[in-house]
Formats: C-alpha cells, structure tokens, sequence
C-alpha cells in the first residue's frame, strides 16, 4: 500500500507531470513566469487547492456522483447515477473551496496572504485543479488516500515546472533572441524542450 | 453605407466586421492573447479531435457569450465568477453529453479536455473582457470570432502534427505507401510529432511566422 502511494506520488510528479505531458495550467504558467519571486507563490498556492480540492471531490464523486454512490441513503437510491452532474459539481467545490482558503488564509496568516495575493482568486480558473480532480474521476482512485497524494504529486510537478521556467526566463533576458521570438514564442519553445528532457522519465518503470 | 446614417447600427457595419476579423490575426486569442491553451494543446495529435474541439468552443463561447450578455446588468459584481462558471459548466454539460451520444469514439479521445472547456481561459477571458460590456449581437460575433481565430490554430498544429507524424489526414493516408522504407522507398514518418512537447514547439514556431509577417506584435523582451 505504501509503496503504491510512493509510485503514485513520484509517476504524478515527473511522469505524468501536469504541464509537460498534459498541458494544463499553461494559462497562468505562461503569464505569471516572468520573475521567480511570484511564480514560486501562485506554485504554492496551486499545491496547497489541488490537495485540498481533490479529496473533497474524491468524496463528492463515491459518495454522491458514481452510478450507486447513493446506496448509503438507503434502497430506493440504489439506481440513482448522477454522474452528469459532475463538471458542474466539481466547477463548484473548486470556486467555493478556493473562496474559502482565501478567507483562512487572510484571516490567519496575513503574511501568507500577501505573499499569495492576488493568485489565490484566479486559481479556480486554473485548468490543473479542474484536470485534477476529472484524472482522478477517469482513473477511479480507490482510496482517499491515492486522492491525496495524487493532488499533492501533481501540485509539486506544477510548482517545479513554473519555477524552472521563471529561472530560464530571467536568463534570457539577456540573450539576443530573435525579435519575432522574444517573449511568447520562446518561452514556448523552451517549454517543449523542457517537456521533451521529461520524457526521459517515461522510461521509469515503477 | 446608407445603413451607418440611421441611428442603429446594422447588423454587419465596420465595426462589427472587425469583431469576427480581428481574433485572426492581430488579437488571436492564443497566440497574442495568451488564453486557452491549456486544454488546446494535448488534442492536436489527430486533426478529427482538434476541429471537434474547436467546434464545441465555439458553441460553448458563443452561447455562453451571449447568454452572460444578456443578463450582464443582473449579476452582482461580487459573485460574477462563480455565475459564469455556472453557465459555462452547464452549456460544457451539454456538449459532452451531446458528444457521448453520436460521436462516441472522438469523446473517448478528448477525455477528460472537454470538461476542460470549462476552465479555458479563452472563454471566462472573453467574458470578463467583453461580454460584461457589449449587448448580446456583439458579443454573438466576438464569441464566433475568437472561437476561429482559437480553432485555425489548433487545426494549423494538428494539420502539421498528423501530416508529419503519422503520414496521414483526417485519418487518411497521405504519403504513398511505396515512399515508405519498409516497402523499399525512403520517407520515414517523424513519431517525435505524436509527443507533447512538439505541440509546443509547433505553436512557438508559428507565432514566430506571426510575427515576422506582422511585426507590430513583437514584444520588447
């Protein structure tokens, strides 16, 4: 069991890495990468929802979503399969839960909040947290556990993406980039090539 | 135009033309914008899934423009995101259930991508942007614009992607099978393309065609 957590853990982090090998969360990956300083505070803050959203939604999809989830009420729900509902329902969670970290986050560590300011609101439109939880809708977890420690790999995996991109960013500021490239364009193309240095890791069996 | 001298404005005066021309090139929603890439890039392996994509991105934008459109004056400003997240989670609701039902195979190819539209930035991007202040026609075009400008280049990526890495269109083969080496000829097929990273790389490469062409969108660094 442990063991398989440690796999799952390290596969979601390198392997299966949020932004090389499924392009979510470019949006905010491609805007905020200017400097590392607030990179390495919209990484954290996308860390800290996925680990808190994905076994919330984990919850939500066996215990209410799942075609039978709704056997605990009782007989006459057995047949209930409301798993339509679920882009919708997760949508929700996300914008509620992040809502409500921020409210947390201002009124507990006032220090963290300003240094997360305003990334916390714009993460309910991040398309990794959303992709969290329907990947772990597809692969149908079967533990709370495996939810856990996949929102918590997949947020590491993000958060090292975005902060090695910032640092490359910073560098080429002074080199003599072509000018239809400067910018956009090269950060692109960096990004590709970073991806293809990850594809290295698809050789790891584990 | 005669139409211009009477108050209201026609339904295809200058202004409204630019609306569905310019996402097309100076104010491409990915490659000046920077919106909604997130969930464009890992579905241009094949050029079927990338034109069903684009087709429910338009559908999702223009609805969903045109419906906060119209109730723009009614929402309070607090709570705005989560209304609009509301519509385009139930307009997404529609589509993927639309897609399971005749078009199941394209469906299990984009997987987990069309719950995903939900969170394109393209779409909640040109709602804040646009269809908070403009009355529902207007916001009609600029949801079908942007969807263009947004589905040329995915189709551009997945043309490139399909033709070069698996020798074929639309599924089609396109590169004869005598040219291939095992049958004795010389062309060999670039499975690199299939990888995610090329997709990357192929975007970068044709926003740099961009903006050699049309040099006003060079960024300073």
């Amino acid at each position: 069991m442990g063991q398989e957590l440690i796999n799952l853990f390290v596969r979601s982090i390198f392997i299966e890495n949020m932004i090389f090998a499924y392009f979510l969360g470019m949006c905010s990956y491609l805007a905020v990468s200017k400097t590392v300083k607030t990179a390495v505070g919209l990484g954290i803050a996308v860390t800290f929802v996925l680990t808190i959203t994905l076994p919330v939604n984990w919850l939500l999809e066996n215990y209410v979503l799942k075609p039978g989830a709704l056997a605990w009420l009782g007989e006459e729900f057995v047949d209930v399969d409301l798993s339509f509902l679920s882009f919708i329902m997760f949508i929700a969670v996300i914008a509620s839960m992040v809502q409500l970290i921020e409210m947390i986050v201002e009124k507990f560590a006032p220090a963290l909040y300003s240094a997360l300011g305003i990334f916390l609101p714009l993460i309910a439109v991040n398309c990794s947290i959303l992709g969290g939880s329907l990947f772990m809708q597809e692969r149908a977890f079967g533990t709370i556990a495996e939810a856990v420690v996949y929102g918590i790999g997949s947020g590491v995996g993000w958060f090292l993406a975005i902060v090695a991109i910032a640092a490359i960013r910073e560098k080429i500021r002074y080199s003599n980039v072509p000018a239809p490239l400067r910018g956009l364009g090269i950060t692109f193309i960096i990004t590709g090539l970073m991806g293809i240095a990850f594809m290295s890791f698809m050789g790891i069996k584990l | 135009m005669s139409t211009e001298v009477k108050q209201k404005e026609s339904l295809f005066s200058k202004k409204n033309q630019r609306l569905l021309s310019d996402p097309f090139n100076d104010n491409n929603p990915i490659t000046v914008q920077v919106l909604g890439i997130c969930s464009a890039l890992a579905i241009t392996v094949k050029l079927e899934p990338a034109i069903v994509m684009s087709l429910s991105v338009m559908f999702v934008l223009a609805a969903g423009n045109v419906i906060i459109s119209l109730i723009r004056n009614l929402i309070p400003n607090r709570i705005r995101i989560i209304v609009q997240l509301v519509v385009v989670a139930s307009l997404v609701i529609l589509v993927d259930q639309f897609l399971k039902a005749f078009a199941y195979d394209v469906s299990k190819q984009l997987s987990v991508f069309v719950g995903l539209i939900i969170t394109n930035c393209i779409i909640m991007g040109r709602f804040e942007a646009f269809a908070l202040g403009n009355g529902p026609w207007k916001a009609f075009l600029d949801g079908i614009g942007n969807s263009i400008g947004y589905g040329v280049i995915l189709i551009a990526v997945a043309f490139f992607r399909e033709l070069l890495g698996s020798g074929a269109l639309l599924g089609f083969q396109v590169i004869p099978d005598s040219w291939y080496i095992a049958n004795g000829g010389f062309y060999a097929n670039n499975g690199f393309f299939l990888f995610p990273p090329m997709a990357l790389i192929v975007v970068g490469l044709i926003i740099w065609a961009q903006r050699a062409k049309n040099t006003k969108l060079i960024e300073e660094n």
